[in-house]
């Protein structure tokens, strides 16, 4: 076991500078009977140590596929992921094994991601348990350990899923994921499923874990306002490629990619003066098929700006200034489009 | 205006006690089989005959293959309940070995099936691929010979026993355990606590046999319940045809073989084993469709 | 967006609500216990008005719209009194309810999937109602839905119209659930978590259409949400309900500006706002909902509340004024809503 370790990266070795994910030109193609559905085209992404990624999409958007490829619970048909500096693309299952101390991931639902028939307390030894990360007598105490972690009383080790609440699940979820001490936390719409005030206690309690361990986090979500309370930096996704990516705050402030814009101006605040007042970019038309999509920009069928040049030329992920990506023809020099920028009614203006 | 209400309300009502126990375990699931009174009756007949298929030498007052020619064909009477047939012997003690031997074959098929269904239903279901088109051919190979057809084969190669008896009812239940396998693991495998025992670290091993295979069960219960009654009227078909139990060791299969030429001077012959064979049958079924109701997790809630 | 509703459109006085709910409960019994799901709920409804009824799961804001609609299983139990337009609703046989639903009570639902029939094209599904409340012959029945169809914002009806529901995107299905409610021209249409199912820049469309349904067709609306977002969007009055009961209920922008309950605070505090700078610690509100198989002579919040006394704890609060701004709190909350950042403090103690 700890032969196939050495081979890879070597904890010792490993330093700041190697990012804690690196993706490159991910692809995922899945051919269904209709066709070739192209759920992640071409994405590139890069988590340093510590830092928290904010992955944003609608559905159908390619964001948890992305996800679930990182954590090789799905299989890339292209491109490359690196963890720690290791090519895990194509590792077997059991080649992978060792490696999973390294990364874990907590889903959206939170009543399916636990095994039914098992207490809590089994669900957050397994990983223990699997990698023999602490011996068997010192189990207990470590679960317990952990569930106070997150806010839990070590009697909710004898429980059964279906007896906690979404909350809770969702606690014991991240109790399992930081068993391993990950240094990255793949989170796929962690909060999605529960209600507001519990959704503020499960984000509250990702940040002060995130700040306290230090763990690397993709986070997958389709709500901006949870994205920018949590990510350092956020990419947006459309039709399975990245649009844009940017620092959180200048994301906020000054979007520049057309789809950006239209999603944080449909992201209604909970604010009626502000929300009312608001000039709302509506987007015509659906989501085009997964199956047949648009040539040239993606995104051209929905955008309210678009150019002939976007119906025929796909247009590339560009860098810009300050850290910024966006893939747009009418973006030349990190310029906001129109000069409009959505986000800026913010709510605590009023 | 179409959609199910019911659906909707109950789910907005069930997810508000969080705290309180909620339907789906084991104890609350005994409890809903109870309420059942048809799942009830047969749960009460079935335990009835394993316990006399378990007791069968302290029940019976006669030797069931013992001839008394002296109370051939006797009706039933205080002495003989279930009175006597051509050579004499006591239907009642028969009758109780016959269910013995009823008993014996249908859990020894149903065990057999599940030895190889399972593991290969597993295989196909969660390795899919090859693995999947292996186990469907073996399948769609084992459904082409018909049950009978492999009984004959079996006991023309092997000759007539209740072993090959057995051992023809359980291969000709396998391709129902797999199915039936296949779907859950197939169902179970994108389920996200299956994913997030991968990513824990676990092998296939451990994902099979901890987490899958586990939440299975319901459905194998299931299936096994049906499976029972089916090798039961089973063995008493290749019985009665001379495939099974040879006489004049007692089958509920032989006796009605048995009792053919008296259908009309001594119809308890054919009356009494008969009647076991229905009860055994109805019991199991009355089981299995209450266990359905109990542990189906869509219909749990009701 | 923010315009009043048109009184002109409005039948019978502007002050006569077309929907009014007076004591609602609604219990469900099961062999082990009964759940209280609603417990007196009373609200009105006037003509043109968006009213929002808020909460989270289990608060019973979805019961109580199936219990309006007179859509719940046999194993409910319903009191009280449900008034559409001076008809009583409540206790009336169900070949009265469906002369009703459907007609002058509609109503549309979280999922559009599985709320349309698959093997029907959209144009027969709208006709169909058209067909059984209006006479309308079939030929007829097909102009309207088509009309219907660009009335809720799909392009190309004459098309669409021949479509089966799984042609069509969930923002479409949802467009076409809302053609089939307002066929009839309802006067009071329930939507039940319209948005949710939804993404958000399908959701804008879909909210734009049920505000331009109002302004166009004067329907009532009642809006069941989770969503604060939706609720500033497109609400003129606002319900805020907790554990089955009415907690708070005010004008929309009262409500956001000034809250009174402290759960509807909490609910506030707690909301992710987008474009918030920095990151601050998000104010929670401690505890769990409580089991609704009890009704107890108190507030049923007190439990989570930092201002809950002995009389919290001892006495059930009403609903109070009469009406404007009510709320069920024996101590409400006087000061105006802190901002976001600084309303935390306040909240997280």
């Amino acid at each position: 076991m700890s032969a196939v370790r050495e081979i890879p990266t070597p904890r010792e070795t490993s330093d700041d500078a190697v990012p804690v994910l690196e993706v490159r030109d991910l692809e995922r193609y899945f051919t269904t009977s209709g066709g070739v559905v192209r759920a992640v085209d071409g994405v590139s992404l890069t988590i340093g140590r510590g830092e928290v990624l904010g992955l944003v999409g609608e559905s159908g958007s390619g964001k948890s596929t992305v996800g679930r490829c990182v954590v090789r619970l799905d299989e890339p048909t292209g491109g490359r992921i690196a963890l720690k500096g290791t090519d895990i693309t194509h590792l077997s299952r059991r080649a992978l094994r060792p490696l999973r101390t390294d990364m874990h991931l907590v889903f959206q639902d939170p009543s399916s991601s636990l095994d039914p028939r098992m207490t809590t307390g089994q669900i957050v030894a397994e990983p223990l348990r699997l990698h023999r990360l602490v011996p068997k007598s010192g189990l207990r105490a470590r679960v317990e350990e952990l569930l106070g972690q997150v806010g839990l009383r070590p009697e909710h080790a004898d429980r059964h899923p279906h007896e906690l609440s979404g909350g809770q699940r969702q606690r014991i979820s991240l109790a399992r994921a930081l068993s391993v001490a990950p240094d990255l936390l793949i989170a796929d719409e962690p909060t999605s499923a529960l209600d507001v005030s519990v959704q503020a206690s499960v984000l509250n309690l990702l940040a002060d874990l995130q700040r306290d361990r230090g763990f690397g986090c993709l986070f997958i979500t389709h709500d901006l306002a949870a994205v920018e309370f949590l990510a350092d930096r956020i990419a947006v996704m459309y039709l399975g490629r990245i649009v844009e990516e940017a620092p959180t705050a200048q994301l906020f402030a000054a979007p520049l990619h057309p789809y950006t814009q239209a999603l944080l101006s449909a992201a209604p605040v909970p604010d009626p003066t502000t929300q009312r007042a608001r000039e709302r970019i509506v987007l015509h038309g659906d989501l085009p098929s997964p199956l047949s999509p648009p040539p040239g920009c993606h995104f051209h069928t929905r955008c309210p700006v678009a150019v002939d040049r976007c119906r025929t030329d796909v247009p590339e992920l560009r860098e810009l200034p300050g850290g910024r990506r966006v893939s747009c023809h009418l973006v030349d020099s990190g310029r906001p489009l129109d000069g409009r920028s959505p986000a800026n009614s913010s709510p605590s203006g009023v | 205006m179409t959609a199910t209400p019911d659906t909707v309300d109950v789910a907005a009502v069930s997810a508000a006690p969080a705290a309180a126990p909620r339907p789906g375990t084991l104890r609350t699931r005994l409890r809903a089989l109870r309420r059942n009174r048809l799942a009830l009756t047969g749960a009460v007949i079935a335990a009835v005959f394993v316990l006399a298929a378990l007791c069968a030498p302290l029940l019976t007052p006669y030797d069931p293959a013992g001839p008394d020619f002296d109370a051939a064909l006797a009706p039933p009477s205080w002495a003989h309940w279930l009175g006597t047939d051509d050579l004499g012997r006591d239907q009642l003690s028969r009758v109780i070995y016959g269910a013995r031997a009823s008993m014996q074959v249908g859990l020894l098929a149903v065990v057999l099936a599940f030895l190889i269904g399972v593991p290969l239903g597993l295989a196909a279901g969660y390795y899919g691929k090859y693995a999947d088109s292996a186990v469907s051919r073996l399948t769609d190979t084992l459904l082409a010979f018909p049950f009978l057809v492999l009984a004959v084969g079996l006991a023309a190669v092997l000759g007539p026993s209740l072993l090959n008896a057995t051992l023809a009812i359980g291969i000709s239940q396998v391709p129902a355990v797999i199915r039936i396998t296949r779907a859950e693991t197939l169902r179970l495998k994108h389920l996200d606590y299956v994913g997030a025992a991968i990513v824990n670290g676990g092998g296939d091993g451990t994902v099979l046999a901890r987490h899958i295979l586990p939440n299975a069960t319901s459905a194998l219960i299931v299936q096994a319940t049906v499976g029972i009654p089916a090798a039961i009227i089973g063995e008493a078909l290749l019985s009665f045809l001379g495939l099974g139990v040879q006489p004049p060791a007692p089958s509920l299969g032989v006796m009605l073989a048995g009792a053919q030429p008296f259908l009309g001077p001594a119809p308890w012959m054919a009356v009494f084993p008969g009647l076991a064979i229905v009860a055994a049958t109805l019991a199991f079924n009355l089981l299995g469709d209450g266990l359905r109701d109990v542990l189906d997790p869509r219909g749990g809630t009701r | 967006m923010s315009t009043a509703p048109h009184a002109s459109d409005a039948p019978g006085a502007p002050g006569a609500p077309v929907l009014s709910v007076r004591d609602l409960s609604v219990s469900f019994r099961s062999d082990t216990r009964t759940v209280h799901a609603v417990d007196s709920l009373s609200y009105d409804v006037a003509p043109g008005e968006v009213l929002a009824i808020v909460g989270e799961s289990g608060c019973g804001k979805s019961v109580t719209s199936m219990a309006v609609m007179g859509l719940l299983p046999p194993t409910a139990t319903v009191t009280g009194s449900v008034r559409l337009g001076g008809r009583e609703l409540a206790g009336a046989a169900e070949k009265e309810l469906e002369k009703v639903r459907g007609k002058d009570l509609a109503m549309i639902f979280q999922e559009p999937m599985t709320s349309l029939n698959p093997v029907l094209t959209v144009g027969r599904q709208i006709g169909e109602v058209l067909r059984r409340h209006q006479g309308l012959t079939r030929k007829e029945a097909r102009e309207k839905a088509v009309e219907l169809l660009a009335l809720v914002g799909i392009p190309a009806p004459e098309r669409r119209v021949a479509e089966y529901p799984h042609q069509l995107s969930g923002g479409m299905r949802q467009r076409v659930m809302i053609a089939i409610a307002v066929a009839c021209d309802p006067a009071v249409l329930i939507a039940d978590e319209p948005t949710t199912a939804l993404d958000v820049t399908v959701q804008a469309g879909i909210l734009e259409v049920l505000q331009s349904l109002r302004e166009r067709l004067g329907t009532a609306l009642v809006l069941i949400t989770h969503d604060l977002g939706v609720v500033a969007d497109a609400a003129d009055r606002v319900l805020v309900m907790y554990a089955g009961r009415a907690v708070e209920q005010a004008p929309v922008d009262e409500l956001f500006a000034a809250p009174r309950h402290p759960y509807t605070r909490g609910l506030l505090g707690a909301v992710l706002r987008p474009g918030q700078e920095g990151k601050r610690r998000l104010p929670e509100i401690p505890g769990l909902v409580p089991s609704l198989t009890a009704q107890p002579d108190a507030c049923t919040f007190a439990d989570r509340c930092t201002h809950a006394d002995e009389r919290c704890g001892a006495e059930r609060p009403p609903l109070i004024p009469e009406s404007g701004h009510r709320v069920a709190c024996w101590h409400p909350v006087t000061e105006p809503a802190a901002t976001p950042s600084a309303g935390h403090e306040e909240a997280a103690r």
